[in-house]
């Protein structure tokens, strides 16, 4: 009978809370910056558009690279805003929440995108003649016309933040109890001698939590659809 | 309402330069595709940023490039009907309605639900969702959601456009009928002649981003008719039908016309062509058409290689049009008496 250690259930845990975090955390910076890149023309629109996606083409590691020189002691946020505030980010989970936010934000934004794309300008030129400000109009036509987008991009990047490794390891570390997450043990447990058999419980753990996701995803398109 | 407007705006090869000054309520602003009728409502309306110019509505300045001045979209109270609908498909009917209403301050809160609602016929609609109304339902919503906001100027882009003949013509008298009751004062962008001469009182004809001339719609028409082989489109808006023989009767002024393609409607409006009026000098005692009015000649007047004749028949009149030779020979003066002949399938119901 397989039993899971207090720190495999932990891992679990922080696992689906870095995720759901790193989310949230995004949703409205991913809303924002998809509604910058789809309506609003300004300089520089195509290095933010770089930036966005970067992490999609860069090595998580990498990532993670940067984001612990940035964030670590020395590093420019670290060191002038983190620091002088009493806040510790590396090697906790938090740094693991913003490792996730940073890899899954691309996949976000470009869902959102999507789903802004579709929405007629006619609309939001309709709003503001009827008496709309601009972020009335944001809030009462794009958003709720977005909402598909929204939440495509939102399970999207809470799958993509459940199976985050190598930019969580490096800023994060693999501290069970504390910082590891899902992958991290299995990581742990496949390097170790006769733990091949909690590896697979944990992938078996990992694949239960992904097929609720993705039905989830399923029925609540469905239900959108249902209501059209 | 007075509007001056003198605005330059350019995009890529297109260059706006529209100078003018008008004073009215129903204004027509009509131009073939691509001479920038929309370019321009999209300036006045603040939809688009002009290059430079000036925009003053009821002597209040909306935009002045001299003195960087440009109130927003938003605070001008200039709404907008267009092509298609554009209803908000997140909300119901009545949340389309409201869109505006609640965006508007409660000083300018003269035109409510219920009165819109009434006179455009969509009580029953109010509760529904906007995705599964027919194309006429949708424009009507769409036309009470500008009225709501209670603006001062409508502006309507092609309204007519994208729907077809019959729908068209049951949409015009809603919109007639709405700007009137809740005196709105409108401009009506079209290419269509025949709907700017239902829809409007004066004209401003635009042609490669220039306005071209100010004018009316019924002084257009005529001065196109000598080029067009349709010739002159008579509107007669007829009432009362009663069936006779396989016909319809329909009182017009002091006498009845009698038109195959009728309807049991109270009133419909009809197009009658130029080029399906026959002129007699004296009365020919027997004609195979169903209509012979005595008619009184009005007006006589060049339109192109033909003649036009501006006929008074009991009260009502109607333009008719004969080759030169034929003038001549019926001495068409203005004053004198001819009998027009008009078969009764040359009338057209519209809608």
């Amino acid at each position: 009978m397989l039993s899971f250690t207090s720190a495999d259930y932990s891992a679990i845990l922080l696992s689906l809370k870095v995720a759901v975090t790193a989310t949230l955390l995004s949703l409205p910076f991913g809303f924002a910056t998809a509604y910058l890149m789809t309506y609003r023309k300004f300089r520089g629109r195509i290095l933010l558009d770089v930036c966005v996606n970067l992490p999609l083409t860069l090595p998580p590691v990498v990532v993670g690279y940067l984001l612990l020189l940035l964030l670590g002691r020395n590093g420019w946020i670290g060191k002038m805003v983190l620091q002088p505030l009493g806040i510790n980010l590396i090697f906790t989970w938090k740094a693991a929440v913003i490792a996730t936010a940073v890899v899954g934000f691309p996949l976000m934004v470009r869902s959102i995108r999507t789903g802004m794309e579709t929405i007629d300008e006619r609309l939001i030129q309709a709003s503001r003649t009827l008496g709309a400000g601009l972020f009335d109009s944001i809030f009462t036509v794009v958003l709720p016309l977005s909402m598909r987008g929204l939440i495509a991009g939102s399970i999207l990047m809470f799958a993509r933040g459940l199976g985050e490794f190598g930019a969580t390891i490096i800023v994060a570390g693999n501290i069970p109890g504390v910082t590891q997450t899902i992958p991290l043990a299995i990581y742990e447990y496949v390097s170790s001698p006769r733990g091949d058999v909690m590896a697979m419980a944990l992938c078996l753990v990992s694949i239960a939590i992904s097929v609720v996701v993705l039905l989830f995803h399923e029925w609540l398109s469905a239900r959108m659809v249902r209501t059209d | 309402m007075e509007l001056r407007v003198g605005l330059r705006k350019s995009y890529g090869t297109f260059f706006l330069d529209a100078d003018f000054a008008i004073n009215g309520e129903r204004i027509g602003i009509f131009g073939p595709s691509g001479s920038g009728k929309s370019t321009l409502v999209s300036l006045i309306a603040g939809l688009h940023h002009p290059d430079s110019g000036l925009i003053v509505l009821d002597g209040e300045t909306l935009f002045d490039s001299r003195q960087r001045l440009d109130v927003r979209a938003e605070r001008r109270r200039i709404s907008m009907v267009f092509q298609r609908p554009h209803l908000f498909p997140h909300l119901s009917v009545k949340g389309n309605l409201l869109y505006g209403y609640k965006r508007c301050a409660h000083r300018h809160r003269e035109i409510i639900l219920d009165s819109v609602v009434e006179v455009l016929g969509i009580e029953n609609l109010l509760d529904r969702g906007v995705k599964n109304l027919s194309g006429g339902e949708k424009q009507r919503v769409a036309i009470g959601r500008a009225v709501l906001s209670n603006p001062r100027l409508l502006v309507m882009d092609e309204p007519l456009s994208a729907l077809d003949d019959t729908l068209k013509f049951q949409i015009i008298p809603f919109l007639k009928n709405t700007c009137r009751v809740f005196e709105i004062p409108y401009l009506f962008i079209s290419h269509s002649l025949l709907e700017m001469r239902i829809m409007t009182d004066q004209l401003l004809t635009i042609a490669e981003g220039r306005i071209a001339e100010e004018t009316t719609a019924e002084a257009l028409a005529r001065a196109r008719m000598g080029g067009s082989p349709e010739g002159y489109t008579n509107l007669l808006r007829l009432a009362a039908p009663r069936r006779i023989d396989g016909f319809y009767g329909y009182r017009w002024g002091d006498q009845e016309l009698f038109v195959s393609a009728g309807s049991d409607e109270p009133e419909a409006l009809f197009e009658l062509s130029s080029t399906d009026i026959i002129l007699f000098k004296r009365h020919p005692e027997a004609t195979s058409a169903r209509n012979l009015l005595k008619c009184r000649v009005v007006d006589v007047f060049e339109a192109g290689s033909r003649v036009g004749v501006e006929l008074e028949c009991g009260g009502q009149r109607l333009i008719g049009q004969v080759v030169s030779q034929a003038a001549l020979e019926l001495h068409l003066v203005k004053g004198s008496e001819v009998y027009a002949a008009i078969k009764a399938a040359a009338f057209n119901k519209l809608g």
